[in-house]
């Protein structure tokens, strides 16, 4: 996995570590409200410490964590060519508007490009009206897949 | 969804203004451009400028200029000045909500609604004019 260091003006981009995994817990539960500490120190585990997976943090000049992206390559979900997945992304509130995620968005597609894939994608709640305008900003546009879902157990459809 | 005519003819005239809103441009031109009717979009830039997106400027080389914030106004702040979108205009017609079928028609009608709004609301006109390359 790539470890470079990208210096932005008041920002630093990189791969993040298992000290950081605290601060990006809290960083997330600033912006969701809810605290999930074992979820973040698995998705440290699942996405920090393997190839072709990317957990990047942005830390500002006092090497307090600010934002984070995660990411992957994914290959044939039904019928998809190998494309990369976003799947977490947070931004310190107070940061916002500072092009962290906008930096952070391009680093990691930096690394998914260079793993050969030639697209990247993501799923949102549609009322993620934040999110969605900031992928929308960065060139994203509705693609061919579309999320279904159902509630298990209740009300199934008879085979 | 279908957008009407004025609908059509604001955004239009919006995103022509927002891609530089140092620029004056009469609606004359900018029906030109669009190939739409400038007596149609006359009445739009008045709503338009009432909702204050746009400021008429008058005298010689007057015209009109966007005076929003490109990076918060989205599509549907548009759209939403000229169509009832919040309304659930279903696709399927309201005789038969009552009965199953037409309850199970109906969520699909607002689900297709729900994305054409989110849609719209995810769209800022900055980020549109940034990605027009990509039409």
């Amino acid at each position: 996995m790539s470890g470079t260091k990208v210096k932005y003006q008041d920002f630093d981009i990189r791969v993040a570590k298992s000290d950081d995994i605290g601060a990006v817990s809290d960083l997330d539960a600033t912006i969701t409200g809810i605290a999930k500490p074992d979820y973040w120190a698995g998705m440290f585990e699942r996405y920090g410490t393997r190839d072709k997976r990317y957990f990047l943090i942005a830390e500002d000049t006092r090497n307090a964590v600010i934002g984070f992206i995660i990411g992957e390559v994914r290959a044939w979900e039904f019928g998809s060519p190998p494309s990369g997945w976003i799947f977490a992304l947070g931004v310190d509130p107070a940061n916002r508007l500072n092009k962290v995620g906008s930096s952070m968005f391009a680093a990691i597609c930096d690394r998914l490009a260079a793993d050969g894939v030639d697209q990247v994608r993501t799923m949102l709640a549609r009322a993620d009206e934040l999110n969605m305008t900031f992928f929308r900003s960065q060139g994203m546009m509705g693609g061919p897949f579309i999320q279904l879902e159902m509630p298990l157990g209740s009300k199934r459809t008879q085979p | 969804m279908r957008l009407q005519k004025a609908t059509q003819c604001a955004l239009f005239a919006v995103l022509e203004l927002a891609r530089d809103p140092e620029t004056q441009i009469s609606a004359a031109d900018i029906a030109d451009t669009f190939g739409i009717s400038v007596n149609h979009l006359a009445k739009v830039l008045r709503d338009l400028a009432r909702a204050r997106l746009v400021e008429s400027m008058r005298g010689a080389g007057g015209g009109y200029r966007f005076i929003g914030n490109p990076k918060r106004v989205t599509l549907y702040h548009v759209v939403c000045l000229f169509e009832d979108i919040d309304s659930h205009d279903s696709a399927f017609p309201e005789t038969g909500k009552d009965a199953d079928i037409g309850r199970a028609l109906n969520r699909v009608s607002k689900e297709i609604e729900d994305i054409t709004v989110s849609t719209l609301k995810s769209i800022t006109l900055t980020t549109l004019l940034k990605n027009l390359d990509r039409a």
